[in-house]
């Protein structure tokens, strides 16, 4: 087997533990501050580390350009866009968790 | 490595039919929208990998390329609009 096959394995196995950290985040975590954690770190590493497998199991070629353009915008949005959302909660009114207060009681949540 | 492609594959697509359950009866609005965003990142990430497996990766790597662009602008329209709505009321 490849040296380069046996690096792309180790960054795929990898970044498929980070994806699974972050959908047990998702699913466990208390409040929805909690779950934005999950979802902006450990998202973002797995999905650099699964792409990042990728192209280095793909070569030199064109599509490894443009998944090293994938990793990077990913590197890039994911992080902002949790961020913005995270800002949209706080403007709106909702509570982070505390250990006083129950999990999700927050204050004026739009969704009831 | 085909199959072990394939194996990273199914264990993806299972991961992101649990985050489904966040989407689905998410407490607040804003889970569900960081549901959903994390969702199309494990998408894009999928069709990466599928063209890997089907052996079309010009193909598909533009196909992600479309879906990473159009899910960080879903978040951050999604994001302003529930902003905005809340504030004005």
């Amino acid at each position: 087997m490849l040296a380069q096959t046996i690096v792309a394995i180790i960054l795929i196995v990898g970044g498929a533990f980070f994806l699974t950290v972050s959908s047990l985040g998702l699913l466990r975590l208390p409040d929805f501050y909690a779950r934005t954690h999950a979802v902006g770190k450990s998202e973002t590493l797995g999905a650099i580390l699964t792409l990042s497998g990728l192209a280095v199991y793909n070569g030199w070629e064109l599509s490894t350009f443009k998944i090293l353009f994938i990793l990077l915008f990913v590197l890039i949005a994911n992080p902002t866009a949790t961020h913005a959302i995270s800002r949209a909660a706080l403007r709106t009114g909702l509570q982070p968790w505390t250990r006083k207060k129950k999990p999700d009681s927050g204050a004026s949540s739009p969704d009831k | 490595m085909s199959s072990f492609l394939l194996g990273i594959t199914i264990f993806i697509t299972l991961l992101t039919a649990a985050s489904l359950y966040r989407v689905a009866v998410g407490k607040t609005i804003f889970d569900r929208i960081i549901a959903a965003g994390l969702v199309g990142t494990n998408g894009f990430i999928l069709l990466t990998l599928i063209g890997f497996i089907f052996k079309r990766i010009d193909m598909f790597v533009d196909l992600a390329i479309a879906y990473a662009l159009l899910n960080f602008v879903i978040v951050i329209v999604l994001g302003k609009y529930f902003d905005r709505k809340t504030e004005s009321s």
